[in-house]
């Protein structure tokens, strides 16, 4: 993965910039020795790293504003930083960069239950939202596998999503209004506790945008009171094919789980052998999560039981208890910490439509045999983002390229079938350069003329999202 | 604009006809789907028609999406969306009985381009998203001549720009919408209604408040203030299995009972066209005056249509939306002062429409980066142009 040559003018000028960053920030909000800023030099992309010039930790929208004022007439690049989770190198700094980190601005502003929203700063993590309103009955539905660390500002940055989004939606669909500082340190507005715009949809434009157009600060969401109950069913299959065509059967039933989630047999393996989850080991398992009330569920989980009956499962389990609804997800919510205890990977998240799910498995084990790397299948199954996670190991030389290779040919593949290159996790850098293969240069250039709107100068996170080669001329000039 | 080309009607076949007629457009274009929706400033231009960019191209009822030109007529979507036992979770307004007596043609059939542009949505906006939400992807010819795709055809993606949402409501005036795909939800087995009759507003709002903060999924409250000879009536809905709407209305009902008695009707197709009439507005529908559509906090609303001494109002989203039928040529917003939200004039005559700004003025730092994207979108202002000023 390459990154653009830092500026040689802004890194000798680090003194004087430093210097500005603190007439404007209090003491301890600006680090630049070289042993604090290290702190920050990657995200969940842990393969690629590089410090920063400086990092600054703003507590408050005002002070936020000033320092991307200092760094928009210094002509310094910003690489906002939420809680540093990002899987695609959202956050990655370069070397002439000033890293904005929001992790100081956590307070909750505002409840109202009756009116169904909180408004919060940005840098407070996505479960500490819910866990300011549940004593209320109420939470905050997207829930990214990361949601203990993640923060607010990095799921409006990717428009993150999480399990339970088949039926409560993902980031943008939750999320009411934000303040939003510009580049050049102006403050805007945009949405509100109420629904929908009344001109542009910018809200809907910047949720997603990885952290290129702006720097939200606060953010109002929708809260919703809490179902009264939530159980699992757990079905084993004996190939991906009927696993898949189960499922699409049940959406077509008229049934609606708040989550389907699908393992294929390395994934179920690791799982088991991590947590003793309590899982048959066969070639796809389903874990079908539906809510209500006792009877309620009983109903849905007779109908999704019923259908599945159809396919011949080769074991179907349902939760009796808490205990046991708890073992069931303990599997899948481990299954990254399962396949890092196997060694080092890459996790992608593509989204394919959910008819292609066969034909994508049985390519990607095709593809791991001529690559010679292990993959495991982890995936939203209701809504086709999927999850493979390539093992390689970092200490043998080579063998990160070949698994970005390998991730490369299964993106591409998901593109081919009518798919995405992601999901929820974003661009960021990992996936900058294959933007190409899903995108026409006129629609790549749609996308960065609203760049060119928000931050004419490109100084805010420039390295992301657009392929290097098409963004150049617009990074590299002066204005 | 000469009255010969107003009156020829361009209707390209294809979308690289759609392009060429675009980069070669020499002045403004109005650019029509059904011609139902008449709402913005009037637009003096050539009438651009999507009618031929029409048909399903894809519908994969197990993936719940659907993939379609943009002049597809909204009706035949939903026949085949029917026949699967699916819908659109946002329940589209129908605006034809509410706008008939100012539509240019009242012979339009609502088509899924119009829908998107103006980002239509109905009473279960505020538990299953606005149109917007359920848009996962757009292909449109800019007004360079641009063709453009963002989005796709499933569900999750968030791969690079949404620029499916900034196009979702902008009413033709960045583009011209090609094919559209959406996300779909099934139709769920039955439905009821929980009504009640002669409510304040106030205490109309509290009940609604109530009911919405209840796991049990109301997924529709809305409230009409009575008229000369009929009293107001509130409503709330529930979707879903038989035994799970009967259980769920007898908790709303009980939770509700401090506050007012509220009647359950379990008649399914009576709570359809109940709920379609709120949905359409229809209590407003052929009421001489002018139609204003409020977006606010809920708890607001009562106090807002307070504010508009002679309204009438139709509260829906459980007060976050208001319909308010004013007299004609009345500002509304002149009226309402500083509040939470923003008001729409949907329904007025053209002198009104010239006179009042049909679309709530942004403030200007939001307005200066509305227009910078129009300008980059639409280089040489001739999509709709002024429709939204």
């Amino acid at each position: 993965m390459e990154m653009p040559k830092p500026s040689d003018i802004v890194i000798a000028g680090k003194a004087a910039i430093v210097a500005m960053l603190r007439q404007v920030l209090p003491e301890d909000a600006v680090i630049d020795n070289i042993a604090e800023t290290r702190a920050y030099e990657c995200d969940g992309l842990a393969a690629y790293t590089c410090p920063p010039l400086a990092v600054v930790l703003p507590r408050s929208t005002e002070e936020v504003s000033a320092v991307l004022r200092v760094c928009h007439e210094a002509g310094v690049p910003v690489v906002p930083r939420g809680a540093g989770t990002s899987l695609a190198g959202g956050a990655l700094p370069t070397a002439d960069s000033v890293v904005l980190g929001v992790a100081r601005l956590n307070d909750v502003l505002e409840t109202d239950y009756d009116n169904r929203f909180i408004r919060v700063q940005s840098g407070r993590t996505n479960l500490s939202v819910t866990q300011a309103v549940e004593d209320e009955g109420f939470f905050y539905a997207p829930d990214p596998s990361s949601q203990l660390a993640c923060a607010i500002a990095g799921n409006i940055a990717m428009n993150s999503g999480g399990a339970h989004c088949l039926k409560y939606g993902v980031t943008t669909n939750n999320l009411l209004g934000v303040t939003m500082v510009m580049m050049n340190g102006d403050v805007v507005e945009l949405g509100g506790a109420f629904c929908d715009a009344s001109g542009l949809d910018l809200l809907g434009l910047v949720c997603g945008s990885e952290g290129q157009l702006g720097v939200v600060t606060e953010a109002t969401l929708r809260i919703l009171p809490k179902p009264e109950g939530a159980r699992p069913v757990l079905m084993g299959f004996d190939s991906a094919e009927v696993a898949g065509a189960c499922v699409a059967d049940i959406i077509k039933a008229g049934v609606l789980p708040v989550a389907i989630e699908f393992m294929d047999r390395p994934c179920i393996t690791a799982c088991e052998n991590f947590t003793g989850a309590g899982y048959p080991i066969c070639e796809a398992l389903l874990i079908v999560e539906v809510e209500g009330s006792d009877p309620e569920i009983d109903h849905q989980l007779a109908l999704i039981k019923d259908i599945a009956g159809r396919h011949n499962p080769v074991e179907m389990r349902e939760s009796q208890s808490a205990e046991e609804s708890a073992a069931i997800w303990l599997g899948r919510k481990s299954a990254f910490g399962a396949m890092g205890q196997m060694g080092d990977y890459i996790c992608l998240d593509g989204t394919i439509p959910v008819s292609e799910l066969p034909f994508v498995l049985r390519r990607i084990g095709e593809l791991a045999k001529e690559y010679g790397l292990g993959v495991a299948n982890v995936f939203h199954a209701g809504d086709g983002n999927m999850h493979p996670l390539i093992l390689y190991n970092a200490n043998k030389p080579g063998d990160l390229a070949l698994a970005e290779g390998f991730g490369e040919d299964i993106l591409r593949l998901c593109v081919e079938v009518g798919g995405c290159l992601t999901g929820e996790h974003g661009v960021g850098v990992e996936k900058r350069e294959l933007m190409s293969t899903q995108f026409a240069p006129a629609d790549l250039e749609a996308q960065m003329q609203v760049k060119d709107v928000f931050d004419p100068g490109w100084l805010l996170n420039p390295s992301k999202v657009f392929p290097l080669s098409s963004s150049a001329s617009r990074r590299e000039r002066t204005i | 604009m000469s009255d010969v080309l107003e009156r020829d009607v361009l209707a390209p076949q294809t979308e690289a006809d759609l392009a060429q007629i675009v980069a070669d457009a020499q002045g403004p274009l109005r650019i029509v789907g059904g011609g139902t929706r008449p709402v913005g400033r009037a637009v003096h231009g050539q009438p651009l028609s999507t009618a031929n960019l029409s048909g399903i191209t894809l519908y994969e009822p197990g993936a719940l999406t659907l993939v379609a030109g943009a002049g597809t007529p909204l009706p035949d979507v939903q026949a085949a969306l029917a026949a699967e036992g699916q819908r659109l979770p946002f329940e589209p307004m129908d605006h034809r009985a509410l706008m008939g007596g100012v539509a240019d043609d009242g012979t339009g059939v609502p088509t899924l381009g119009g829908m998107v542009a103006g980002n239509v949505s109905g009473p279960r906006r505020f538990i299953s998203g606005a149109c917007r939400d359920s848009l996962i992807g757009l292909r449109f010819v800019d007004g360079a001549g641009n063709v453009v795709s963002n989005g796709g055809r499933v569900m999750k993606n968030v791969t690079g720009y949404d620029l499916v949402k900034l196009m979702a409501g902008s009413w033709g005036t960045l583009g011209v919408f090609s094919q559209v795909s959406l996300k779909l939800l099934p139709e769920p087995e039955t439905c009821a209604m929980l009504v009640c009759e002669g409510l304040d507003d106030e205490t109309a709002l509290r009940a609604m408040t109530c009911a919405l903060g209840t796991p049990f999924e109301v997924n529709g409250a809305a409230h009409l203030q009575g008229a000369d000879s009929s009293a107001s009536v509130t409503r709330l809905r529930l979707e879903g299995f038989a035994g799970s709407v009967t259980y769920r209305a007898g908790c709303v009902q009980a939770a509700l009972a401090p506050i007012a008695d509220f009647e359950i009707v379990e008649d399914p197709d009576k709570t359809r066209s109940v709920w379609e009439e709120v949905r359409d507005v229809k209590a407003f529908a052929g009421k001489t005056g002018d139609v204003w559509q409020i977006s606010t906090v809920p708890g607001d609303a009562p106090g807002l249509v307070a504010r508009v001494p002679g309204a009438r109002a139709l509260y829906d989203w459980g007060g976050g939306r208001v319909w308010l039928l004013v007299t004609e040529g009345v500002d509304v917003r002149h009226r309402l002062g500083a509040f939470r939200g923003h008001a729409t004039l949907v329904r007025g005559g053209k002198d009104t429409r010239t006179a009042i700004a049909p679309f709530q003025p942004e403030a200007p730092a939001v307005a200066m980066l509305s227009e910078a994207l129009r300008r980059r979108f639409d280089p040489r202002g001739i999509l709709n142009p002024g429709l939204m000023a």
